[in-house]
C-alpha cells in the first residue's frame, strides 16, 4: 500500500527529527511542560501533512500524534506559534496551513470570489434597470401577469385591511 | 454464475437505454408516436432490469461470495446481514449501480405520468434520462464492474476480471475485508441514499427543462410539471446533508458536524443552486420573469449533481469522505463538459423566446428581493466552488499544494448567510409587483423592534459577542415575521369564516401549502442557525491525561474519570470503553462512555464520543489515548458545544415544512381551481 509506505517514511523521518531534538540541550532545560490545550491550539490551525483535509488536532493517525508531540517539544523549547507553523510549512509545504498563504498566485484564492460576486451584483443591477424600463412589456401581458399572483392570499390581505 | 448474470443484465440495460435514446430522437423528428412509445417502453424496462442486476449483487453480498471483488472488498463474515445489504453503496462500483438504479426508478416514475397535455416533452425527457442512465451504466460496465471476479494469472498476480484471461484460476478468499468501519453507522447507512436520491431527482426537472428548450415550449409548463420533483429532490438533498452532519458529529470524533471538506461542499453546491431555483421559479410562475435564469439554475444544478458525484467518486480531490477512488475521473469530466455545453447552447438558441413578460416595478418588490436572494445563493456558490477547485489550480500552475479550509469559507460566507437571513425576514412582507419603503417599513417595524428587545435580553443574559448578537437578532426577526404572517392569515380567515383560530390556521396552511410550508422551512432554518451560531462561536474544548478518580474541568462541567475496560465486540472489533461521570456545578448529571473501536480486519480505529445532549449545550467527550500497559492514565478530549441540539431540532421541523409544501394533491390543477372557487365563495360570503 503506497499510503502506508508513505506514512512509514514520514514516521521514520519524524523519529529522527525527534531524537535529534530530544538530544539537544534546550530540551533538557525545559521545565514547565506545555499542556495538551496549548498543543491543540496550534495543531488546530495546521492540517495533517499526509491525510488530506484533516486538521492536525483531530487526526487519529499515529503520524499525527507524533507531529503533535513535535509541537509540544517545540513549545517546550520556547518556540512561538508563528515559528512552529513556519517549521511545518518549510518541511511539508503550504498545504499544512488551513488557508493558502497570501502570496503570489495564491492571492487569486482571495480575489476571485469577491470580484465574481461584484460582477454578479453588477449584472443583477443592470437587469433590474433594464426591467424597470416599461418599453418591453405590452399592457395586456402585464395585467395577465399581475392577476394570478396568489389571488387567494391577495383577497385575504384585502380582508385584513378592511377589518383593521 | 450470478455475477455473470448481473453483468449481462447491465450490458442489456445499457444497450436498451441507447435504443431508447435513438428511438425517442427518431420519433420526435419523424413525428412517429410508435417510435416514441417504443422508447418509453424501453425506458420503463430499464427499471426491472437494473433491479434484477441489483438483486444479483445483493444476493452475492449476503451469500458472501468473496470470489467477486466487490463482495470481498466491502463485506466480511462477521458483518450482520443488514450491513451486508447496505454495503451495496459502501464502495464505488456498488454505489454507481445504486445511482443507476435510482435514476431508472425516477425516470420510470416520470414516464408513467399522464402525458396528454405535454406529449411533446416526452421524447426529450426520455433522452435526457437515458443519456444520464447510459453514462452511469457505462461507468459500471467499463471501469467499475461490481461483478468482476478475482483470478490468479500465470505470473502469480491476483486481479479482478469480468472476462478472465486464458489459464487464469479463480481465487476465492476465505473472508472479505469488511465494510469501512466509518460506514457501519446508521447515519451512514441512510445518508448516501438520501443524498443520491436528491442528486438523482434533480435530473427530472433538468430533463423537462431541456425538453422545453428543444421543443420551444417556453412558457412555465415545465416548471409547473416538475415543481414537486424539485421540492422532493431538495428535501432529500437537504436531509442527506443534515444526516451527513449528524454522522460526522457521532462518528468522526471532531467535535463538530461540518468541516468544509471538499466532499461536503460537493453535496452542498447543488443544494445552493436548487434552493435558488425553488425561489426563482416562483417569479416565473407569478410574473413571467427570469425564464432564462431559471434555465441557467437547473442546468447548473444538474452539472453540480454530476460534479458532486464526480468529486466523491473520481479521487480528484481526495478527502476523508472520498473512500472510493479510481480512474473514472476523465469520463466524468467529459460527461459534465459535454452535457453542460449542450445545455447552454440550447439555452442560447432559445434565449430570445425566454424574455421577461413583465417589468420590475420596484426594487423592493418581492421579485426584486428574490433576485437578490438568488444573487446571494450564487455568491455562496462562487465561494464554495472556488474554494474546492483552487487547490487544483494551484497545483496545476505552480506545483504547490495548498489547503482551503474552514477559515476561508467562514469568513466569506458568514456575511452572505447573514444577508440571506435578513432577506428571509423582509421578503415575506413585501408584495409581488410593487412595494415601497413605506409599505415595507409599516409591516416591518413591529417585528424589528420585538427582535431588538429579544437581542437586548440575550445581551444581558447570554452573550455580548457582537456577531452572535447580530445572528440572534436576525433569527428572532425572521421567526417573528414568519409567525406574524401565520397569525395575520389565520386571523383573516378566522374572521371571514367564523372558524376557531387553530382550525383557521390549519386550513390556511392546507390551502396554501407551498407558501406556508415555505414559512415553516424558514423557521426551521432559523432553529438550525441557532445551533450553528452556538457551536461556531461558543464551542470550547480542553484535553488532558488523567488517572482514575481524577477529573477534567470545562465551563460549568467537571468530568471524573471512573473506569476503563477493553473487550472484544460481537463482530470482532476491539472496544476500549471509559466511564466518565459528568457533574454540572457540582451536581451529577450524566454518565458517559466514550470509546475507541479497533477493527482488525480494516486496521482502523474509530473514536466514538460520549455525549450528553441538552437544549443548552452538549458535553462531548472523546477517549483520545489509553494503553493498558502504561501507568500514565487515559487522555480525554472534552468539548462543550452550546446550542448544537437546535440544529437537529430544526432539521425535524424542516422535514415537516417540506412535507407540507410538497404533499401531493390528487390532481394539482383541479385542486387549485377548487380552492380558488372556494376562496371566492368565502370572500363573497364574508362581504
Amino acid at each position: 500500500m503506497p499510503r502506508t509506505l508513505r506514512n512509514t517514511k514520514y514516521v521514520i523521518l519524524l523519529f529522527l527529527i525527534l531524537t535529534t531534538l530530544l538530544a539537544s540541550p534546550a530540551f533538557a532545560q525545559g521545565s514547565n511542560p506545555p499542556t495538551d490545550d496549548e498543543v491543540n491550539a496550534i495543531a488546530k490551525q495546521l492540517y495533517c501533512p499526509v491525510c488530506e483535509n484533516t486538521p492536525l488536532d483531530v487526526c487519529p493517525t499515529q503520524a499525527c500524534a507524533q507531529w503533535r508531540d513535535l509541537i509540544r517539544l517545540m513549545l517546550s523549547q520556547g518556540k512561538g506559534e508563528a515559528e512552529i507553523k513556519q517549521y511545518f510549512v518549510d518541511n511539508y509545504g503550504a498545504r499544512v496551513l488551513n488557508e493558502p498563504p497570501r502570496s503570489g498566485l495564491n492571492w487569486l484564492a482571495y480575489l476571485v470570489p469577491p470580484l465574481a460576486i461584484l460582477a454578479g451584483a453588477f449584472i443583477v443591477f443592470r437587469a433590474l434597470r433594464a426591467w424597470k424600463k416599461p418599453a418591453t412589456a405590452s399592457p395586456a401581458l402585464q395585467s395577465e401577469a399581475d392577476a394570478p399572483a396568489d389571488d387567494y392570499v391577495a383577497r385575504l390581505e384585502e380582508e385584513v385591511r378592511k377589518r383593521n | 454464475m450470478l455475477a455473470q448474470f448481473g453483468y449481462g443484465i447491465l450490458l442489456i440495460t445499457f444497450l436498451l437505454s441507447l435504443y431508447a435514446i435513438a428511438a425517442a430522437v427518431h420519433g420526435y423528428f419523424t413525428q412517429s408516436t410508435r417510435a416514441i412509445e417504443s422508447a418509453r417502453r424501453s425506458m420503463l424496462l430499464t427499471f426491472p432490469l437494473i433491479s434484477l442486476a441489483a438483486a444479483s449483487l445483493i444476493l452475492l453480498l449476503v451469500q458472501g461470495d468473496y470470489n467477486v471483488q466487490f463482495v470481498y472488498e466491502v463485506t466480511s463474515r462477521s458483518m450482520p446481514t443488514y450491513l451486508k445489504i447496505t454495503a451495496w453503496w459502501g464502495g464505488q462500483a456498488g454505489s454507481l449501480l445504486f445511482w443507476s438504479w435510482l435514476m431508472s426508478a425516477f425516470a420510470t416514475a416520470a414516464t408513467l405520468r399522464k402525458w396528454d397535455r405535454d406529449i411533446e416533452f416526452l421524447p426529450w425527457v426520455i433522452v435526457v434520462a437515458s443519456v444520464t442512465l447510459a453514462f452511469f451504466l457505462a461507468l459500471n460496465i467499463l471501469f467499475e464492474d461490481p461483478f468482476a471476479r478475482l483470478y490468479q494469472t500465470f505470473d502469480g498476480s491476483i486481479a479482478a476480471y469480468q472476462f478472465a484471461p486464458a489459464g487464469a484460476t479463480p481465487v476465492v478468499p476465505a473472508d472479505g475485508r469488511g465494510l469501512n468501519p466509518l460506514l457501519r453507522h446508521p447515519g451512514m447507512i441512510i445518508h448516501p441514499p438520501l443524498l443520491y436520491l436528491g442528486f438523482v431527482s434533480y435530473v427530472i426537472p433538468f430533463a423537462f427543462a431541456i425538453a422545453a428548450l428543444i421543443t420551444g415550449r417556453t412558457d412555465d409548463r415545465w416548471i409547473r410539471l416538475t415543481r414537486r420533483w424539485s421540492l422532493w429532490a431538495w428535501l432529500f438533498l437537504s436531509f442527506g446533508l443534515v444526516l451527513g452532519g449528524r454522522w460526522a458529529y457521532d462518528v468522526l470524533g471532531w467535535g463538530g458536524y461540518w468541516g468544509w471538506d471538499p466532499v461536503e461542499i460537493a453535496a452542498f453546491m447543488p443544494w445552493l443552486t436548487g434552493t435558488a431555483f425553488l425561489h426563482s421559479v416562483m417569479i416565473q410562475e407569478k410574473r413571467g420573469m427570469l425564464k432564462q435564469w431559471n434555465m441557467v439554475l437547473i442546468i447548473l444544478t444538474y452539472a453540480l449533481v454530476i460534479f458532486g458525484t464526480f468529486l466523491t467518486r473520481s479521487g480528484v480531490l481526495s478527502s476523508v469522505h472520498a473512500f472510493a477512488q479510481s480512474a473514472i475521473g476523465p469520463s466524468f469530466f467529459v460527461f459534465i463538459g459535454a452535457t453542460f455545453v449542450t445545455s447552454i447552447a440550447l439555452l442560447l438558441h432559445r434565449w430570445n423566446d425566454l424574455r421577461a413578460e413583465a417589468e420590475m416595478k420596484s426594487l423592493l418588490s418581492r421579485e426584486a428581493l428574490f433576485l437578490l436572494n438568488n444573487l446571494l445563493f450564487m455568491s455562496v456558490l462562487v465561494v464554495c466552488f472556488w474554494g474546492v477547485i483552487f487547490p487544483l489550480i494551484s497545483e496545476l500552475f505552480t506545483g504547490q499544494k495548498v489547503t482551503v479550509g474552514p477559515p476561508f469559507y467562514e469568513r466569506a460566507n458568514s456575511p452572505l448567510f447573514a444577508a440571506l437571513m435578513l432577506l428571509m425576514g423582509i421578503a415575506p412582507l413585501s408584495a409581488w409587483g410593487h412595494s415601497t419603503m413605506q409599505t415595507l417599513g409599516r409591516a416591518l417595524w413591529k417585528p424589528a423592534i420585538a427582535a431588538g428587545l429579544g437581542t437586548v435580553a440575550i445581551y444581558f443574559t447570554y452573550t455580548t459577542h457582537i456577531i452572535a448578537l447580530i445572528g440572534f437578532f436576525l433569527v428572532f426577526f425572521v421567526i417573528l415575521v414568519t409567525l406574524y404572517e401565520f397569525w395575520r392569515g389565520a386571523r383573516a380567515r378566522q374572521r371571514a369564516q367564523n372558524e376557531h383560530f387553530f382550525t383557521a390556521l390549519s386550513r390556511l396552511t392546507g390551502r396554501n401549502r407551498r407558501r406556508y410550508g415555505g414559512y415553516i422551512i424558514h423557521i426551521s432554518m432559523m432553529l438550525m442557525a441557532i445551533g450553528i451560531l452556538g457551536i461556531e462561536l461558543f464551542q470550547s474544548e480542553t484535553q488532558g491525561t488523567v488517572q482514575v478518580g481524577e477529573s477534567l474541568n470545562l465551563q460549568h462541567y467537571q468530568l471524573v474519570y471512573e473506569d476503563i475496560a477493553r473487550f472484544t465486540g460481537p463482530d470482532g472489533r476491539e472496544v476500549t470503553r471509559a466511564v466518565i461521570q459528568v457533574y454540572k456545578d457540582g451536581q451529577p448529571v450524566a454518565e458517559l462512555h466514550p470509546r475507541t473501536d479497533y477493527y482488525w480486519e480494516a486496521q482502523q480505529n474509530m473514536t466514538i464520543p460520549g455525549v450528553r445532549s441538552t437544549l443548552a449545550d452538549d458535553v462531548y467527550v472523546l477517549l483520545v489515548d489509553w494503553e493498558p500497559a502504561s501507568a500514565i492514565g487515559a487522555t480525554f478530549k472534552v468539548y462543550v458545544n452550546p446550542l448544537v441540539n437546535w440544529l437537529w431540532l430544526g432539521s425535524f421541523l424542516f422535514l415537516a415544512g417540506v412535507v407540507v409544501a410538497a404533499w401531493p394533491d390528487k390532481d394539482p390543477e383541479s385542486v387549485t381551481a377548487r380552492a380558488r372557487a372556494r376562496g371566492a365563495r368565502q370572500i363573497s360570503a364574508a362581504d
